[in-house]
């Protein structure tokens, strides 16, 4: 009852179309309001996101080792070390690599798996736990069973173990960069962990599709199977891909855990967080040269956020919702 | 013809998300068996699929490890964790609520503000945050491993656009009882979307159980290792305890375990919601 007369309170004129307004309390009521909600967030993302980035380009700018409040201007030397550091421009070399094996891989093989599981009738909810299941797994948790036991280079791993049993000889994965078989390991570490969680992105899409699609494509004499996945779910799925493809991007961009733990104590695939740990954190505590790393990347990763926005017309795939 | 056509077809379907299932579950396989095995057994000649005494003392064994302080690890992961989880759904619900509804002069400036910060991701700051952190005197605490990381931009961008889709109609009933904003808040909107906020929640401490990089960052003193760091140095260490290795991992694993069978549904929510990340 009470309900009725609220909504007829509501729908006068005057509260038509404006924000739920408490009454008797004006712009200064609602200014406070707005801060007491948003003050404390707002509060610590200025001190613990702001306050730490420009820190960081002053830092950038100074002698800052073994301290973080130096004193010796050096302008734009550190940017220049780093950019010139062979290991540095290595580490953006190995991370493009890194990018463009790990990104269609995924893609491919988390929209193959959200097609089977769409699919599919029988025990559904099983299969798609399985491919989900691995994403509640740590990358520290995966990289140890991965180095420990599936590409263990001694004869006791899973990989070795099963290569042997056709006569092939044990391979050290990690231990060996020539032929780089590390990629293989670092690479499958992410598909076992990251693929579900894609699936599960390209599933929800795949069930937006509506059904009439397809009637309307067999009509016209698409057959099922190839072409009526490359000419009705694929254009479909655009919206999905993009934005997977862009948050693909982004995490391989942020790639620490498997790298640091697969490849402790080797030279080679060093992604640049990795380096910048040891620059900052490692023997020298270079926090000039450390921030002005950081610098670079964060400026990087601006520029190709926003490129692939423009390019890929992200921010239109509002269907994704 | 047709019933031809779908037999085999739904054959090769089942066999390949068959063999698809069979290589996800290898891993976990491997945890179980190695967790439970001697060392004589996972480095024997010949490789065996299940240990001949299943080695339950294992699990005993890790925790008298002096070498590395796991149950302290595994104590600390879930004080952060918990801390971490209920900390961030706090402040990044508030402030989603008051960049939605709260009608403000600036507000569109400081979404702007917020959304620039989603820019950048927060692991690719981390050494101007350790250089913060280790100034507050914070490094190897648990102020340090859980505070630096509350202030999600993409959580309260997520709960402002959840929030944007709440509708009107209850907040304004709530309104007409006299209830100001904080009341309408508490008392009618957060009981109304307590799905979302299981959904953020499950996501959030997952990944803050398994996050690394700040935690290896700030954890110096063995005191304040998480369970990932823990883990970590089994890889580095000079004597490799092949079946004390496996059952930390099993441990480490088996809390997300459960929060899979049982949260299930809103992990798989969390997923579909943070999938939308722009």
């Amino acid at each position: 009852m009470s309900t009725t007369t609220a909504r007829g309170v509501a729908k006068s004129p005057a509260a038509e179309g404006t924000p739920p307004v408490p009454r008797r309390r004006g712009v200064r009521g609602r200014t406070l309001n707005f801060w007491l909600f948003t003050g404390p967030f707002l509060t610590g993302l200025v001190i613990f996101v702001y306050v730490p980035i420009g820190w960081s380009a002053y830092l950038s700018f100074f002698d800052a080792r073994y301290t973080v409040t130096p004193s010796e201007f050096i302008g734009f030397d550190n940017y220049t070390y780093m950019l010139t550091n062979d290991k540095f421009v290595e580490s953006l070399v190995t991370f493009t690599v890194f990018a463009a094996l790990v990104v269609p891989v995924t893609w491919a093989l988390s929209l193959g798996l959200a097609l089977l599981v769409n699919r599919i009738r029988f025990m559904q909810a099983f299969f798609r736990s399985v491919f989900f299941l691995p994403t509640a797994v740590s990358f520290v948790a995966a990289s140890l069973i991965w180095k420990m036991s599936v590409f263990s280079g001694v004869r006791f791993g899973l990989a070795n173990t099963v290569l042997g049993w056709f006569g092939v000889e044990n391979i050290a994965w990690l231990a060996d960069p020539n032929p780089p078989w590390y990629w293989l390991v670092i690479v499958t570490v992410r598909l076992w962990l990251q693929s579900g969680f894609y699936m599960i992105l390209f599933l929800a899409a795949l069930q937006n599709i509506p059904p009439e699609l397809y009637e309307a494509a067999a009509i016209d004499g698409a057959k099922p199977g190839w072409q009526t996945f490359r000419y009705v779910t694929l254009p479909q799925l655009r919206a999905t891909s993009t934005a997977v493809i862009l948050l693909l991007l982004v995490a391989a961009y942020q790639a620490f855990d498997e790298f640091f733990n697969l490849l402790a104590k080797t030279t080679w695939g060093r992604p640049p967080l990795v380096e910048l740990y040891y620059t900052a954190l490692g023997e020298n505590q270079d926090y000039g040269a450390g921030s002005a790393g950081a610098m670079i990347l964060t400026l990087l990763i601006c520029v190709v956020t926003l490129l692939q926005g423009r390019l890929m017309g992200f921010g239109r795939g509002e269907e994704t919702k | 013809m047709r019933t031809r056509r779908t037999t085999t077809g739904s054959t090769g379907l089942y066999l390949a998300t068959g063999i698809a299932a069979f290589l996800f579950l290898v891993p976990f396989y491997l945890i179980v068996r190695n967790a439970l095995s001697t060392d004589a057994e996972i480095t024997g000649e010949n490789w065996k699929f299940f240990p001949t005494d299943i080695q339950w003392g294992n699990f005993t064994e890790l925790f008298d490890d002096p070498t590395v302080p796991f149950g302290q690890s595994l104590w600390n992961s879930a004080v952060v964790g918990v801390l971490h989880t209920l900390g961030t759904l706090l402040v990044c619900s508030l402030a989603g609520y008051g960049l939605a509804r709260i009608p403000y002069r600036h507000a569109n400036k400081i979404f702007y503000a917020v959304l620039v910060t989603l820019m950048v991701p927060t692991a690719v700051t981390f050494v101007p945050s350790f250089v913060l952190v280790s100034s507050l005197g914070w490094v190897s605490t648990l102020r340090g491993l859980v505070i630096p990381g509350l202030f999600s931009g993409f959580t309260c961008f997520l709960f402002r656009q959840y929030f944007l889709g709440f509708p009107r109609e209850l907040e304004e009933a709530a309104r007409v009882d006299g209830l100001g904003y904080w009341g309408a808040y508490w008392r009618i909107v957060v009981p109304n979307s307590l799905n979302f906020f299981a959904a953020i929640a499950t996501i959030t401490f997952i990944s803050g159980w398994n996050a690394f990089l700040w935690p290896l960052v700030i954890g110096q003193d063995q005191q304040a290792w998480t369970v990932q760091v823990a883990l970590s140095s089994y890889m580095t260490n000079q004597t490799v305890n092949f079946h004390l290795i496996f059952m930390a991992t099993a441990v480490s694993i088996l809390p997300l375990v459960f929060v899979f069978l049982f949260l299930q549904r809103w992990l798989v929510q969390g997923v579909a919601q943070t999938g939308i990340k722009g």
